[in-house]
């Protein structure tokens, strides 16, 4: 952390220690630094830049658990140069890491309430190390509830650590897809159906969305529905950052930058600008 | 109040209805139940019978010829199923199968359409609720319409 802070240009070398190939065009790096030093631990929800040599830079969430200290974790979906090269390397290549950037979710903050933890997509890989952290740590909140949806069957993340989740008798997992082969016994719909039939107090529930912008927008109306307050939502937004630490501009949102204020922002601050296609 | 007309009148569908309305309905309602992956009804079906789901789930399929089955939607207790019986030619568009042991309330659809043009406070009632269903379901598909996990919010990266 402090290294990021003294110089947050200058990226460090990672070795990759194993790649799981988690979807046909999504995989989980474990990385840890080539200098065998200790690596800092990104807070859930902050994000590292993550460099190929000589292809690129792109912003990656951590998926890993928080109180996994040395090594990073991230789940990557292969959608263009950079994240193709990454879906390349092999165990025991190097790669070079900026960060962790960014604020967090309000895991403290959210503690003694319910929390409502909805997920789409690839949504659920920046959400997981909440998830660790509420295990780790279940007694210090109410109810928790996780709302994941996802294309169709064969597109859930962490489907092995869901069925876990699942099983526990303290936390309501619900799962849905958008389409599936009659043999699916699950849900079938979109994630933002499941928000009015959970049971949590409104008026005492954090919710924390993340997903494509579209499904975040429906989950929030949802919520607000169910009497969530705007102050008690909160996002994980998506921009394509460069610099990660508020320089470039290139992830304005608003008055806010991505990269620097978020990209965990609470609702009923960025409700103004949220959802504008011009912005 | 029934025990059944309490029931009845605590599905989601019947929520908030006046007491002499739920009476009315559970004047001409039963119960049935499926047993898991028993077919509630096919497609061209008449649409006889107007269902709430009491407890259970059900998948709403329609079938795709060499895909198979492709199950576009599961509801589950206290949701009305289909809405076909309201409309000409009141036939069934798809197929619903009990995913899980399910039980159901059946109403006598065309009872139910006699008595909506009969009593238009019953009707609008009745059709406000239906209207609730359809729009809910149709933001649900208008959502799954725009593929939204397809690809990633940034281009290329």
């Amino acid at each position: 952390m402090t290294e990021a802070i003294l110089n947050p240009m200058l990226p460090r070398t990672y070795r990759v220690r194993s790649k799981q190939r988690e979807l046909r065009d999504t995989f989980t790096l474990l990385l840890e630094p080539a200098d065998g030093e200790g690596a800092p631990t990104p807070a859930p929800g902050q994000f590292n830049m993550l460099y190929v040599f000589g292809v690129g830079e792109v912003p990656i969430s951590s998926s890993g658990d928080p109180a996994l200290t040395k090594r990073l974790v991230h789940t990557i979906r292969a959608v263009g140069a950079v994240t193709d090269a990454m879906c390349q390397l092999k165990e025991g290549e190097m790669l070079g890491v900026r960060g962790p950037f960014g604020n967090h979710w309000r895991v403290q903050e959210a503690e003694g309430r319910d929390l409502v933890v909805v997920a789409g997509g690839l949504g659920l890989a920046p959400l997981r190390p909440v998830i660790y952290h509420i295990v780790a740590h279940r007694e210090k909140y109410g109810k928790v509830v996780l709302l994941y949806g996802a294309r169709g069957p064969e597109d859930l993340l962490y489907r092995r650590e869901i069925e876990q989740w699942r099983g526990r008798f303290d936390m309501k997992v619900e799962v849905t897809v958008d389409a599936a082969a009659s043999d699916w016994q699950g849900n079938v719909g979109v994630v933002t159906t499941l928000v009015s039939q959970a049971r949590f107090d409104p008026s005492r529930a954090t919710a924390m969305v993340c997903g494509p912008e579209v499904m975040m927008r429906f989950t929030i109306r949802e919520l607000q529905k169910c009497g969530v307050a705007a102050a008690d939502i909160f996002l994980s937004m998506e921009r394509n950052m460069k610099c990660a630490v508020g320089f470039c501009g290139r992830c304005q949102f608003g008055p806010t930058f991505i990269c620097k204020d978020g990209p965990v922002l609470r609702y009923d601050r960025i409700e103004h600008w949220f959802g504008k296609r011009e912005i | 109040m029934e025990e059944f007309e309490r029931r009845l009148a605590e599905t989601g569908f019947c929520q908030g209805m006046e007491a002499r309305h739920v009476r009315l309905l559970s004047g001409r309602a039963g119960e049935r139940s499926f047993n898991a992956n028993e077919f509630i009804f096919r497609e061209g079906e008449d649409a006889r019978l107007f269902y709430i789901i009491r407890s259970g789930k059900v998948s709403l399929e329609v079938s795709a010829a060499e895909r198979g089955a492709i199950v576009f939607q599961t509801i589950g207790a206290g949701d009305a199923l289909g809405l076909s019986w309201l409309f000409h030619p009141f036939h069934w568009h798809f197929d619903a199968r009990a995913i899980e042991p399910t039980v159901m309330f059946t109403i006598d659809a065309a009872w139910l359409r006699e008595k909506i043009e009969e009593d238009h406070d019953f009707g609008y009632e009745i059709l406000k609720r239906v209207a609730h269903v359809m729009i809910g379901r149709l933001q649900a598909t208008r959502l799954q319409m725009t593929d939204m996990y397809g690809g990633s919010d940034l281009k290329g990266i």
